[in-house]
């Protein structure tokens, strides 16, 4: 089975860390990704922007409504992703557009990705 | 058992919206402060015991609010309220102070803070350290380290400007759009004012003053994130971030200034300069481009460019052309100069600058661009007379020295012609 491990923090204090702070936590956190990846069972790592950089696609109306800043509702879970690579932000809201015609209904917050590992992990692992 | 570090970290991000949120409750900023600062005492006892608060927010400005009506109580000889330790577990308690928080209020109330703190009769200094103090909570002494004054003098100063403004005539009402966009622009320059604080700095005061960009950045994600949807805040962050991310490469180890096209571009912060990037391709979208906007636009002209030579200078001429209209004023005519002799050639950045010889007369950039400009022409002489012209209004050695390397070059050349 695949497992996706979601990372949540407060942003504020995040963006806070000093360099020296925020190099350490990522040299830890690498000494665990690499043993992952040897044992092939690393996926896609992203590390995501800040909040301010993201934009939220209301797809549960036609036209769709585009909003600046994070999906901040509670009544609605996370229940997947994509990873698209596009020239601009317009681009991305072009394909999250297409992706909501297709299932509308809910949202789509679009965050640019800081950090993309794309990871290959061994498929199924214990399957 | 709950990290220290984390529970400094969770107070300082806190800080600007609890404060906020109190100089709304208490109309006073001393009593605000003062509520602050006994909320933190008790968030230092409480939490390490009881676990960090779902909200750390809304738990300092709920214990910082009833620590003040508990004085007020004390002194009244009546029951005092529940100590904070219970409180912590009060979920609901919490919960509805949360809840609070997220209304309209909350952004108008950090917003209100940040706009006492830039009232136009403070001149900008004070303003700094204003804001430095009341919403980042620097202390007294690391604002006076960043401003090279004494600790007392630095006090005596914030105290004298808190006196002017008087937070009794703070604006307390919520405000309307345009005085809202009012408040806006005011807030907006002073974190860029505390930005340039930091970024201007070379030498041994790079090092007291290097966190002022870090602060300002901070500053200007909360407003972000408050007005979300403000394309000139996302202009004015990236440009902070843009700016900031070539911090490494900006100074030779001797401390000398690095020009732009010398620095080594692999020390520029990638992270930084993606999320520049991405804020402005968002702002974009809004299509209600702004000074902000257009200069974070000309920093990533530059952050794009692996190279010097990729740099897009008719792009950066032409950016430069708009804040000329949005903003004019004869510094950004002499910057975009800069990229017009990129383009067409000094003779065409000299005629341009011309006019501006008897307002920039007395700036050392002016000189010291126009001396460029010479010396690509072939004017060596005059060029060597603007540099000279240029060194005597330099403001700080590092300026000089950059203007007598300029200098040497010429010479350098002289002789080499002669020889």
């Amino acid at each position: 089975m695949l497992y996706a491990i979601l990372c949540y923090n407060d942003e504020d204090v995040i963006c806070g860390w000093s360099k020296e702070h925020e190099d350490g936590v990522m040299e830890k956190l690498g000494v665990v990704q690499e043993r992952l990846a040897k044992e092939g069972r690393l996926g896609p790592v992203a590390r995501l922007m800040p909040t301010t950089a993201a934009t939220t696609l209301r797809k549960d109306r036609e036209p769709p409504l585009v909003l600046d800043g994070p999906f901040a509702e509670t009544k609605e879970q996370l229940l997947g992703f994509y990873v698209v690579d596009c020239e601009s932000l317009d681009g991305a809201l072009d394909i999250a557009k297409d992706l909501g015609k297709a299932n509308p209904g809910g949202s789509y917050e679009i965050r640019p990705i800081a950090l993309f590992m794309p990871g290959e992990p061994k498929e199924a692992v214990g399957a | 058992m709950t990290d220290l570090g984390w529970i400094e970290g969770a107070i300082t991000a806190a800080r600007p919206q609890a404060m906020a949120a109190l100089l709304r409750y208490f109309r006073d900023m001393d009593a605000a402060e003062e509520a602050f600062q006994d909320a933190c005492l008790r968030a230092l006892k409480s939490w390490p015991k009881n676990g960090p608060p779902r909200d750390p927010t809304a738990w300092l400005i709920m214990v910082g609010r009833n620590a003040a009506i508990d004085a007020v109580r004390k002194t009244s000889r009546e029951t005092v309220l529940p100590p904070e330790d219970l409180l912590s577990d009060l979920e609901d308690a919490e919960a509805e102070a949360a809840e609070r928080l997220d209304g309209s209020h909350y952004r108008d109330d950090v917003l209100r803070l940040l706009f006492i703190c830039c009232h136009p009769d403070l001149p900008a200094t004070q303003q700094i350290a204003l804001a430095l103090r009341i919403v980042s909570g620097l202390s007294v002494k690391e604002i006076a380290r960043a401003f090279v004054v004494g600790e007392a003098a630095m006090e005596q100063r914030i105290t004298r400007a808190k006196a002017r403004i008087g937070a009794g005539n703070a604006p307390f009402e919520a405000p309307g759009p345009i005085e809202r966009a009012e408040r806006f622009a005011a807030v907006a320059a002073m974190i860029y004012l505390v930005f340039n604080e930091g970024y201007s700095a070379s030498g041994k005061a790079l090092e007291a003053k290097g966190g002022l960009c870090d602060e300002a950045i901070r500053l200007a994600r909360l407003l972000l994130r408050l007005f979300p949807a403000e394309p000139e805040m996302m202009g004015l962050t990236a440009l902070l971030l843009l700016q900031h991310a070539r911090s490494e490469a900006r100074f030779a180890a001797d401390g000398q200034a690095i020009l732009l096209e010398d620095q080594d571009r692999s020390l520029w912060n990638r992270k930084m300069i993606g999320e520049g990037l991405a804020l402005i391709d968002k702002a974009l979208l809004k299509r209600a481009p702004g000074p902000y906007q257009v200069q974070s636009a000309i920093a990533a002209m530059h952050a794009r460019a692996i190279r010097p030579e990729d740099t897009d200078w008719a792009g950066i001429d032409a950016l430069y052309a708009a804040l000329e209209i949005m903003q004019p004023s004869p510094v950004v005519t002499l910057n975009r100069a800069v990229a017009t002799a990129k383009v067409r050639g000094p003779e065409a950045a000299l005629a341009m600058i011309e006019p501006l010889g008897a307002r920039l007369d007395g700036y050392f950039h002016f000189h010291g661009a126009r001396g460029a400009f010479l010396l690509q022409a072939g004017h060596k002489d005059q060029a060597r007379q603007a540099f000279d012209r240029a060194i005597a209004l330099a403001n700080t050695a590092a300026e000089a020295a950059n203007i007598r390397q300029y200098l040497d070059r010429v010479t350098a050349e002289a002789e080499k012609a002669a020889s």
